[in-house]
Protein backbone atom coordinates (compact mmCIF):
# COMPACT_ATOMS: atom_id res chain seq x y z
CA UNK A 1 0.00 0.00 0.00
CA UNK A 2 1.37 3.47 -0.77
CA UNK A 3 2.63 4.47 2.67
CA UNK A 4 4.64 7.62 2.40
CA UNK A 5 8.07 8.42 4.63
CA UNK A 6 6.99 8.02 8.23
CA UNK A 7 7.97 11.57 9.14
CA UNK A 8 6.09 13.58 11.47
CA UNK A 9 7.17 11.54 14.64
CA UNK A 10 4.91 12.64 17.58
CA UNK A 11 3.40 15.35 15.44
CA UNK A 12 1.63 12.56 13.40
CA UNK A 13 -0.07 11.82 17.04
CA UNK A 14 -1.18 15.56 17.52
CA UNK A 15 -2.73 15.39 13.84
CA UNK A 16 -4.46 12.31 14.27
CA UNK A 17 -6.15 13.97 17.48
CA UNK A 18 -6.96 16.89 14.93
CA UNK A 19 -8.39 14.22 12.21
CA UNK A 20 -10.27 13.06 15.20
CA UNK A 21 -11.73 15.75 15.86
CA UNK A 22 -11.88 17.95 12.32
CA UNK A 23 -13.85 15.05 10.80
CA UNK A 24 -15.54 13.83 13.73
CA UNK A 25 -18.90 12.97 11.28
CA UNK A 26 -16.54 10.86 9.28
CA UNK A 27 -15.07 9.22 12.30
CA UNK A 28 -18.68 8.62 14.20
CA UNK A 29 -20.01 6.97 10.83
CA UNK A 30 -17.20 4.48 10.36
CA UNK A 31 -17.13 3.44 14.13
CA UNK A 32 -20.85 3.24 14.18
CA UNK A 33 -20.31 0.95 11.26
CA UNK A 34 -17.91 -0.70 13.21
CA UNK A 35 -19.53 -1.63 16.09
CA UNK A 36 -23.02 -2.89 13.94
CA UNK A 37 -20.77 -5.34 12.07
CA UNK A 38 -18.78 -6.60 15.37
CA UNK A 39 -22.09 -6.59 17.46
CA UNK A 40 -23.97 -8.28 14.65
CA UNK A 41 -21.05 -11.37 14.34
CA UNK A 42 -20.45 -11.60 18.29
CA UNK A 43 -24.78 -11.85 18.20
CA UNK A 44 -24.80 -15.07 15.62
CA UNK A 45 -21.70 -16.19 17.44
CA UNK A 46 -23.56 -16.29 20.70
CA UNK A 47 -26.26 -18.07 19.48
CA UNK A 48 -24.26 -20.92 18.06
CA UNK A 49 -21.20 -20.81 20.73
CA UNK A 50 -22.84 -20.73 24.14
CA UNK A 51 -25.97 -23.26 23.75
CA UNK A 52 -23.35 -25.63 22.00
CA UNK A 53 -20.98 -25.71 24.76
CA UNK A 54 -22.85 -25.43 27.62
CA UNK A 55 -24.46 -28.30 26.43
CA UNK A 56 -21.77 -30.47 25.20
CA UNK A 57 -20.35 -29.07 29.00
CA UNK A 58 -23.22 -30.16 31.03
CA UNK A 59 -23.13 -34.05 29.33
CA UNK A 60 -19.13 -34.07 29.89
CA UNK A 61 -19.50 -35.01 25.99
CA UNK A 62 -17.28 -34.00 23.16
CA UNK A 63 -14.23 -32.62 25.49
CA UNK A 64 -11.87 -33.24 23.06
CA UNK A 65 -13.44 -31.12 20.27
CA UNK A 66 -14.39 -28.43 22.70
CA UNK A 67 -11.07 -27.82 24.08
CA UNK A 68 -8.82 -27.99 20.96
CA UNK A 69 -11.52 -25.94 19.13
CA UNK A 70 -9.88 -22.86 21.09
CA UNK A 71 -6.11 -24.15 19.56
CA UNK A 72 -7.68 -24.63 16.42
CA UNK A 73 -9.39 -21.14 16.17
CA UNK A 74 -6.26 -19.15 17.40
CA UNK A 75 -4.23 -20.70 14.56
CA UNK A 76 -6.55 -19.50 11.99
CA UNK A 77 -4.88 -15.51 10.70
CA UNK A 78 -8.13 -13.44 10.17
CA UNK A 79 -6.83 -12.02 7.54
CA UNK A 80 -6.81 -15.39 6.18
CA UNK A 81 -10.10 -16.43 7.17
CA UNK A 82 -11.46 -12.90 5.60
CA UNK A 83 -9.73 -13.78 2.45
CA UNK A 84 -11.00 -17.49 2.06
CA UNK A 85 -14.25 -16.01 2.84
CA UNK A 86 -13.33 -13.69 -0.07
CA UNK A 87 -12.25 -16.21 -2.59
CA UNK A 88 -15.45 -18.68 -1.56
CA UNK A 89 -18.24 -16.28 -1.15
CA UNK A 90 -17.11 -12.56 -2.66
CA UNK A 91 -17.35 -9.15 -1.16
CA UNK A 92 -19.55 -7.65 1.11
CA UNK A 93 -21.05 -7.34 4.25
CA UNK A 94 -22.34 -11.08 5.09
CA UNK A 95 -19.31 -12.96 3.90
CA UNK A 96 -17.14 -10.59 6.15
CA UNK A 97 -19.89 -11.30 8.79
CA UNK A 98 -19.54 -15.49 8.27
CA UNK A 99 -15.55 -14.89 8.76
CA UNK A 100 -15.81 -12.81 12.05
CA UNK A 101 -18.33 -15.42 13.16
CA UNK A 102 -15.89 -17.98 12.51
CA UNK A 103 -13.57 -16.24 14.60
CA UNK A 104 -15.00 -15.40 17.28
CA UNK A 105 -16.99 -19.13 18.13
CA UNK A 106 -13.92 -21.02 19.26
CA UNK A 107 -13.15 -19.12 22.54
CA UNK A 108 -17.13 -18.28 23.40
CA UNK A 109 -17.36 -22.34 22.79
CA UNK A 110 -14.38 -23.47 24.60
CA UNK A 111 -14.85 -21.12 27.57
CA UNK A 112 -18.75 -22.35 28.04
CA UNK A 113 -17.36 -25.64 27.76
CA UNK A 114 -14.74 -25.95 30.18
CA UNK A 115 -16.91 -23.42 32.35
CA UNK A 116 -19.74 -25.87 32.53
CA UNK A 117 -17.86 -29.31 32.48
CA UNK A 118 -15.76 -27.93 34.99
CA UNK A 119 -18.11 -27.31 37.67
CA UNK A 120 -17.74 -29.20 40.91
CA UNK A 121 -19.12 -32.49 40.83
CA UNK A 122 -20.02 -32.50 44.32
CA UNK A 123 -22.41 -29.34 44.12
CA UNK A 124 -24.26 -31.33 41.07
CA UNK A 125 -24.23 -34.70 43.04
CA UNK A 126 -26.16 -32.92 46.01
CA UNK A 127 -28.30 -30.63 43.82
CA UNK A 128 -29.31 -34.31 41.97
CA UNK A 129 -29.89 -35.82 45.84
CA UNK A 130 -32.26 -32.67 46.45
CA UNK A 131 -34.41 -34.08 43.37
CA UNK A 132 -33.58 -31.37 40.83
CA UNK A 133 -34.24 -32.00 37.62
CA UNK A 134 -31.36 -32.09 34.73
CA UNK A 135 -32.67 -28.67 33.34
CA UNK A 136 -33.13 -27.52 36.87
CA UNK A 137 -29.41 -28.26 37.98
CA UNK A 138 -28.07 -26.53 34.85
CA UNK A 139 -29.93 -23.79 35.12
CA UNK A 140 -29.74 -23.44 38.96
CA UNK A 141 -26.39 -24.75 39.87
CA UNK A 142 -23.91 -24.93 36.77
CA UNK A 143 -24.68 -21.98 35.06
CA UNK A 144 -24.44 -19.67 37.84
CA UNK A 145 -21.32 -21.32 38.92
CA UNK A 146 -20.52 -21.32 34.88
CA UNK A 147 -20.84 -17.71 34.24
CA UNK A 148 -17.30 -16.01 35.36
CA UNK A 149 -15.70 -18.39 32.82
CA UNK A 150 -18.16 -18.51 30.18
CA UNK A 151 -18.10 -14.76 30.26
CA UNK A 152 -14.09 -14.53 29.99
CA UNK A 153 -14.78 -16.36 26.91
CA UNK A 154 -17.06 -13.53 25.43
CA UNK A 155 -14.83 -10.89 26.69
CA UNK A 156 -11.88 -12.70 24.35
CA UNK A 157 -13.91 -13.03 21.26
CA UNK A 158 -15.38 -9.44 21.61
CA UNK A 159 -12.01 -7.86 21.58
CA UNK A 160 -10.64 -10.59 19.21
CA UNK A 161 -14.15 -9.67 17.22
CA UNK A 162 -13.44 -5.67 17.00
CA UNK A 163 -9.60 -6.37 16.09
CA UNK A 164 -10.38 -8.56 13.42
CA UNK A 165 -13.26 -5.98 11.87
CA UNK A 166 -10.97 -3.32 11.30
CA UNK A 167 -10.06 -5.83 8.46
CA UNK A 168 -13.43 -6.27 6.93
CA UNK A 169 -12.60 -3.04 4.96
CA UNK A 170 -10.39 -4.90 2.50
CA UNK A 171 -13.59 -7.41 1.84
CA UNK A 172 -16.17 -4.46 1.37
CA UNK A 173 -17.61 -4.83 4.82
CA UNK A 174 -17.01 -1.17 5.81
CA UNK A 175 -15.54 -0.18 9.36
CA UNK A 176 -13.07 1.83 10.76
CA UNK A 177 -10.54 -0.26 8.48
CA UNK A 178 -11.80 2.39 5.98
CA UNK A 179 -10.38 4.92 6.95
CA UNK A 180 -7.12 2.52 8.30
CA UNK A 181 -6.61 1.17 5.06
CA UNK A 182 -6.79 4.11 2.93
CA UNK A 183 -3.78 6.08 3.29
CA UNK A 184 -3.84 7.93 -0.07
CA UNK A 185 -7.37 9.54 0.72
CA UNK A 186 -6.34 10.47 4.51
CA UNK A 187 -3.12 10.54 5.17
CA UNK A 188 -0.83 8.98 8.29
CA UNK A 189 -2.92 11.57 10.23
CA UNK A 190 -5.75 9.90 9.41
CA UNK A 191 -4.60 6.36 9.59
CA UNK A 192 -3.14 7.43 13.04
CA UNK A 193 -6.08 8.38 14.04
CA UNK A 194 -8.11 5.48 13.23
CA UNK A 195 -5.97 3.09 14.87
CA UNK A 196 -6.33 5.41 17.70
CA UNK A 197 -10.16 5.10 17.67
CA UNK A 198 -10.29 1.39 17.21
CA UNK A 199 -7.83 0.66 19.89
CA UNK A 200 -10.02 2.36 22.11
CA UNK A 201 -13.07 0.60 21.21
CA UNK A 202 -11.25 -2.50 22.17
CA UNK A 203 -10.45 -1.10 25.08
CA UNK A 204 -13.40 -0.14 26.00
CA UNK A 205 -15.07 -3.20 25.15
CA UNK A 206 -12.73 -5.33 27.10
CA UNK A 207 -13.27 -2.95 30.24
CA UNK A 208 -16.93 -3.02 29.85
CA UNK A 209 -17.37 -6.92 29.65
CA UNK A 210 -14.93 -7.09 32.50
CA UNK A 211 -17.14 -4.79 34.45
CA UNK A 212 -20.03 -7.04 33.21
CA UNK A 213 -18.47 -10.24 34.38
CA UNK A 214 -17.78 -8.74 37.70
CA UNK A 215 -21.53 -7.58 38.19
CA UNK A 216 -22.86 -11.00 37.15
CA UNK A 217 -20.71 -13.23 39.06
CA UNK A 218 -22.41 -14.74 41.76
CA UNK A 219 -21.12 -13.26 45.21
CA UNK A 220 -20.77 -16.87 46.31
CA UNK A 221 -17.84 -17.03 44.03
CA UNK A 222 -16.42 -14.17 43.71
CA UNK A 223 -13.39 -14.71 45.49
CA UNK A 224 -11.09 -15.98 42.38
CA UNK A 225 -12.13 -14.23 39.03
CA UNK A 226 -9.09 -14.97 36.81
CA UNK A 227 -9.19 -13.83 33.10
CA UNK A 228 -9.32 -17.34 31.89
CA UNK A 229 -7.33 -18.69 29.79
CA UNK A 230 -7.77 -22.81 28.78
CA UNK A 231 -3.64 -23.38 28.63
CA UNK A 232 -2.88 -22.71 31.57
CA UNK A 233 -5.16 -24.95 33.16
CA UNK A 234 -4.59 -27.62 30.53
CA UNK A 235 -1.26 -27.19 30.39
CA UNK A 236 -0.75 -30.96 29.30
CA UNK A 237 -3.78 -31.00 27.26
CA UNK A 238 -2.09 -31.69 23.79
CA UNK B 1 2.14 -4.19 -2.49
CA UNK B 2 3.99 -1.63 -4.59
CA UNK B 3 5.76 -3.80 -7.09
CA UNK B 4 5.40 -6.54 -9.18
CA UNK B 5 2.07 -6.36 -11.91
CA UNK B 6 -1.27 -5.41 -10.22
CA UNK B 7 -3.08 -7.19 -12.95
CA UNK B 8 -2.14 -10.78 -13.28
CA UNK B 9 0.10 -11.41 -16.69
CA UNK B 10 -2.71 -12.60 -19.10
CA UNK B 11 -0.22 -13.43 -21.55
CA UNK B 12 0.97 -16.60 -20.42
CA UNK B 13 -1.74 -17.41 -17.36
CA UNK B 14 -3.51 -20.84 -17.71
CA UNK B 15 -6.71 -20.85 -18.39
CA UNK B 16 -7.64 -21.25 -14.92
CA UNK B 17 -5.93 -18.66 -13.86
CA UNK B 18 -7.64 -16.40 -16.91
CA UNK B 19 -11.17 -17.38 -15.39
CA UNK B 20 -10.20 -16.86 -12.00
CA UNK B 21 -11.40 -20.90 -11.22
CA UNK B 22 -11.17 -21.26 -7.28
CA UNK B 23 -7.99 -22.94 -7.00
CA UNK B 24 -5.25 -23.39 -9.64
CA UNK B 25 -2.40 -26.04 -8.33
CA UNK B 26 -0.44 -24.74 -11.71
CA UNK B 27 0.32 -21.58 -10.60
CA UNK B 28 0.81 -22.63 -6.92
CA UNK B 29 3.51 -24.91 -8.82
CA UNK B 30 5.17 -21.99 -10.56
CA UNK B 31 4.34 -19.65 -8.34
CA UNK B 32 6.25 -21.07 -5.72
CA UNK B 33 9.68 -20.57 -5.27
CA UNK B 34 9.10 -17.21 -7.08
CA UNK B 35 6.40 -16.00 -4.29
CA UNK B 36 5.03 -18.94 -1.68
CA UNK B 37 8.58 -19.99 -0.74
CA UNK B 38 10.06 -16.41 0.26
CA UNK B 39 6.88 -15.34 1.70
CA UNK B 40 6.85 -18.38 4.24
CA UNK B 41 10.44 -18.30 5.04
CA UNK B 42 9.92 -14.46 5.87
CA UNK B 43 7.20 -15.14 7.85
CA UNK B 44 8.84 -17.98 9.74
CA UNK B 45 12.02 -15.48 10.89
CA UNK B 46 9.52 -12.92 11.65
CA UNK B 47 8.00 -14.91 13.67
CA UNK B 48 10.91 -16.67 15.46
CA UNK B 49 12.29 -13.40 16.43
CA UNK B 50 9.50 -12.29 18.19
CA UNK B 51 8.46 -15.31 20.43
CA UNK B 52 12.73 -15.20 21.19
CA UNK B 53 12.74 -11.81 22.35
CA UNK B 54 9.05 -11.95 23.68
CA UNK B 55 10.15 -14.92 25.73
CA UNK B 56 13.36 -13.29 27.02
CA UNK B 57 11.31 -9.97 28.05
CA UNK B 58 8.60 -12.41 29.32
CA UNK B 59 10.92 -14.78 31.11
CA UNK B 60 13.10 -12.47 32.68
CA UNK B 61 10.15 -10.02 33.77
CA UNK B 62 8.62 -13.72 35.20
CA UNK B 63 11.22 -14.59 37.48
CA UNK B 64 11.34 -11.00 39.06
CA UNK B 65 7.82 -11.49 39.71
CA UNK B 66 8.36 -14.83 41.46
CA UNK B 67 10.48 -13.35 43.39
CA UNK B 68 9.53 -9.91 44.48
CA UNK B 69 5.76 -9.98 43.84
CA UNK B 70 5.51 -5.91 43.35
CA UNK B 71 6.80 -6.30 40.03
CA UNK B 72 3.47 -8.53 39.13
CA UNK B 73 1.01 -5.87 38.81
CA UNK B 74 2.60 -3.24 36.58
CA UNK B 75 4.07 -5.68 34.06
CA UNK B 76 0.45 -7.93 34.04
CA UNK B 77 -1.30 -4.50 33.38
CA UNK B 78 1.24 -3.05 30.50
CA UNK B 79 1.03 -6.02 28.52
CA UNK B 80 -2.83 -6.77 29.32
CA UNK B 81 -3.10 -3.38 27.67
CA UNK B 82 -1.12 -3.77 24.65
CA UNK B 83 -2.74 -7.30 24.12
CA UNK B 84 -6.00 -5.91 24.01
CA UNK B 85 -4.89 -2.92 21.35
CA UNK B 86 -6.07 -4.45 18.05
CA UNK B 87 -2.89 -5.76 15.81
CA UNK B 88 -3.06 -3.44 12.75
CA UNK B 89 -3.86 -0.47 14.79
CA UNK B 90 -0.52 -1.02 17.11
CA UNK B 91 1.10 -1.73 13.80
CA UNK B 92 -0.25 1.78 12.64
CA UNK B 93 0.54 3.55 15.88
CA UNK B 94 3.51 2.51 16.05
CA UNK B 95 5.18 3.43 12.30
CA UNK B 96 5.26 7.76 13.65
CA UNK B 97 7.19 6.63 16.47
CA UNK B 98 9.42 3.91 14.55
CA UNK B 99 8.97 4.20 10.53
CA UNK B 100 8.14 1.94 7.75
CA UNK B 101 10.11 -1.16 9.37
CA UNK B 102 10.95 -4.40 10.44
CA UNK B 103 10.92 -2.85 13.80
CA UNK B 104 7.50 -1.38 13.84
CA UNK B 105 6.44 -4.99 13.52
CA UNK B 106 8.28 -7.15 15.67
CA UNK B 107 8.29 -4.17 18.58
CA UNK B 108 4.39 -5.12 17.93
CA UNK B 109 4.70 -8.84 17.40
CA UNK B 110 6.83 -9.36 20.88
CA UNK B 111 4.35 -7.12 22.58
CA UNK B 112 1.50 -9.31 21.89
CA UNK B 113 3.89 -12.24 22.83
CA UNK B 114 4.36 -10.66 26.60
CA UNK B 115 0.69 -11.17 28.30
CA UNK B 116 0.64 -14.95 27.87
CA UNK B 117 4.25 -16.00 28.22
CA UNK B 118 4.67 -14.32 31.25
CA UNK B 119 1.32 -15.38 32.94
CA UNK B 120 2.20 -19.16 32.34
CA UNK B 121 5.52 -18.72 33.09
CA UNK B 122 4.63 -17.26 36.39
CA UNK B 123 1.52 -19.70 37.34
CA UNK B 124 4.31 -22.70 36.26
CA UNK B 125 6.80 -21.57 39.14
CA UNK B 126 3.79 -20.65 41.46
CA UNK B 127 2.34 -24.26 41.05
CA UNK B 128 5.19 -25.99 42.43
CA UNK B 129 3.67 -27.70 45.70
CA UNK B 130 4.92 -26.84 48.91
CA UNK B 131 6.01 -30.13 50.10
CA UNK B 132 8.35 -30.02 47.45
CA UNK B 133 9.82 -26.67 48.08
CA UNK B 134 9.87 -28.07 51.22
CA UNK B 135 11.74 -31.47 50.46
CA UNK B 136 14.50 -28.73 48.34
CA UNK B 137 14.98 -27.07 51.54
CA UNK B 138 15.02 -30.20 53.75
CA UNK B 139 17.83 -31.28 50.78
CA UNK B 140 19.63 -27.73 51.45
CA UNK B 141 19.28 -26.29 48.20
CA UNK B 142 19.67 -22.51 47.96
CA UNK B 143 17.11 -20.28 46.60
CA UNK B 144 18.56 -20.10 43.05
CA UNK B 145 18.98 -23.63 42.85
CA UNK B 146 15.75 -24.30 43.81
CA UNK B 147 14.41 -22.55 41.27
CA UNK B 148 16.66 -23.72 38.23
CA UNK B 149 16.66 -27.46 39.40
CA UNK B 150 12.89 -27.69 40.89
CA UNK B 151 10.48 -25.17 39.71
CA UNK B 152 11.26 -24.25 36.05
CA UNK B 153 11.36 -27.95 35.62
CA UNK B 154 8.12 -28.83 37.36
CA UNK B 155 7.00 -25.37 35.41
CA UNK B 156 8.01 -26.68 31.98
CA UNK B 157 4.73 -27.38 30.90
CA UNK B 158 3.14 -24.38 31.72
CA UNK B 159 5.68 -22.52 29.62
CA UNK B 160 5.64 -24.66 26.90
CA UNK B 161 1.74 -24.38 26.83
CA UNK B 162 2.39 -20.07 26.75
CA UNK B 163 5.28 -20.66 24.16
CA UNK B 164 2.52 -22.83 21.73
CA UNK B 165 0.03 -20.24 21.91
CA UNK B 166 2.01 -16.98 22.06
CA UNK B 167 3.85 -19.02 18.64
CA UNK B 168 0.51 -19.56 16.82
CA UNK B 169 -0.99 -16.13 18.07
CA UNK B 170 2.25 -14.62 16.54
CA UNK B 171 1.92 -16.52 13.20
CA UNK B 172 -1.69 -15.23 12.61
CA UNK B 173 -0.72 -12.14 13.68
CA UNK B 174 2.35 -11.35 11.21
CA UNK B 175 -0.13 -12.26 8.25
CA UNK B 176 -1.34 -8.28 9.13
CA UNK B 177 2.30 -7.32 8.71
CA UNK B 178 2.08 -7.16 5.45
CA UNK B 179 0.41 -3.73 5.58
CA UNK B 180 3.53 -2.42 7.08
CA UNK B 181 6.28 -3.79 5.38
CA UNK B 182 6.24 -6.29 2.61
CA UNK B 183 7.25 -9.46 4.06
CA UNK B 184 5.11 -12.71 5.35
CA UNK B 185 2.72 -14.62 4.19
CA UNK B 186 0.10 -11.41 4.27
CA UNK B 187 1.78 -10.20 0.99
CA UNK B 188 0.69 -12.51 -1.43
CA UNK B 189 -2.71 -12.53 0.62
CA UNK B 190 -3.06 -8.98 0.55
CA UNK B 191 -2.22 -8.68 -3.21
CA UNK B 192 -4.15 -11.30 -4.42
CA UNK B 193 -6.73 -9.53 -2.35
CA UNK B 194 -6.60 -6.49 -4.45
CA UNK B 195 -6.46 -8.43 -6.99
CA UNK B 196 -8.93 -11.04 -6.06
CA UNK B 197 -6.78 -13.94 -7.90
CA UNK B 198 -8.81 -16.08 -5.25
CA UNK B 199 -5.60 -19.15 -5.92
CA UNK B 200 -3.00 -16.77 -4.43
CA UNK B 201 -5.78 -16.00 -1.46
CA UNK B 202 -6.11 -19.62 -0.77
CA UNK B 203 -2.57 -20.89 -1.44
CA UNK B 204 -1.11 -18.32 1.06
CA UNK B 205 -4.24 -18.46 4.05
CA UNK B 206 -3.82 -21.68 3.80
CA UNK B 207 0.13 -21.48 4.27
CA UNK B 208 -0.52 -19.36 6.81
CA UNK B 209 -2.81 -21.84 8.85
CA UNK B 210 -0.87 -25.08 8.07
CA UNK B 211 2.23 -22.99 9.51
CA UNK B 212 0.83 -22.30 12.76
CA UNK B 213 -0.80 -25.91 13.09
CA UNK B 214 2.82 -27.12 12.57
CA UNK B 215 4.06 -24.67 14.80
CA UNK B 216 1.85 -26.31 17.38
CA UNK B 217 2.45 -29.59 16.75
CA UNK B 218 6.40 -29.12 16.89
CA UNK B 219 5.79 -27.59 20.02
CA UNK B 220 3.33 -30.19 21.74
CA UNK B 221 6.34 -32.87 20.84
CA UNK B 222 9.11 -30.68 22.26
CA UNK B 223 6.99 -30.82 25.72
CA UNK B 224 6.85 -34.52 25.58
CA UNK B 225 10.47 -34.63 24.77
CA UNK B 226 11.16 -32.37 27.73
CA UNK B 227 9.51 -33.38 30.09
CA UNK B 228 9.19 -37.55 30.28
CA UNK B 229 7.92 -37.46 33.70
CA UNK B 230 4.56 -36.19 32.35
CA UNK B 231 3.75 -38.60 29.64
CA UNK B 232 4.96 -41.48 32.12
CA UNK B 233 2.22 -40.20 34.02
CA UNK B 234 -0.20 -40.01 31.53
CA UNK B 235 0.65 -43.46 30.44
CA UNK B 236 0.08 -44.68 34.69
CA UNK B 237 -2.90 -42.58 34.71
Amino acid sequence: MGLGPAGGGMSTFGGALEFIVDRHELVLDKTWEHLVLSGAALGVALAIAVPLGVGLGHLHRGSFVAINLANVGRALPSLAVIGLGLAFLGFGFANVLVALVILAVPPILTNAYVAVDEVEPEAVDAARGMGMTSWQILRRIELPLALPLLFAGIRTASVYVVASATLAAIAGGGGLGEILFNQASYRLEGVVGAAIVVSALALAADALLGLLQRVLTPRGVRSDVPAFEPDVVHAGTA
Amino acid sequence: MNDGPVIPDFGQATECVRENRLFCTEWVRDNWEPVLQPALLQHVKLTVIAVLVGFAIAFGAALLAHRYGFVERPFALVSAVLYTIPGIALFQLLVPITGISVLTVEVALVGYTLLILFRNVLEGLRATPPEVLEAARGMGLTTRQTLWRVELPLALPAIIAGLRVATVSTIALATIAAFVIPEGLGRPIFTALREYFKTEIIAAGALAILLAVTADLGLVLLQRALTPWASARRVAA
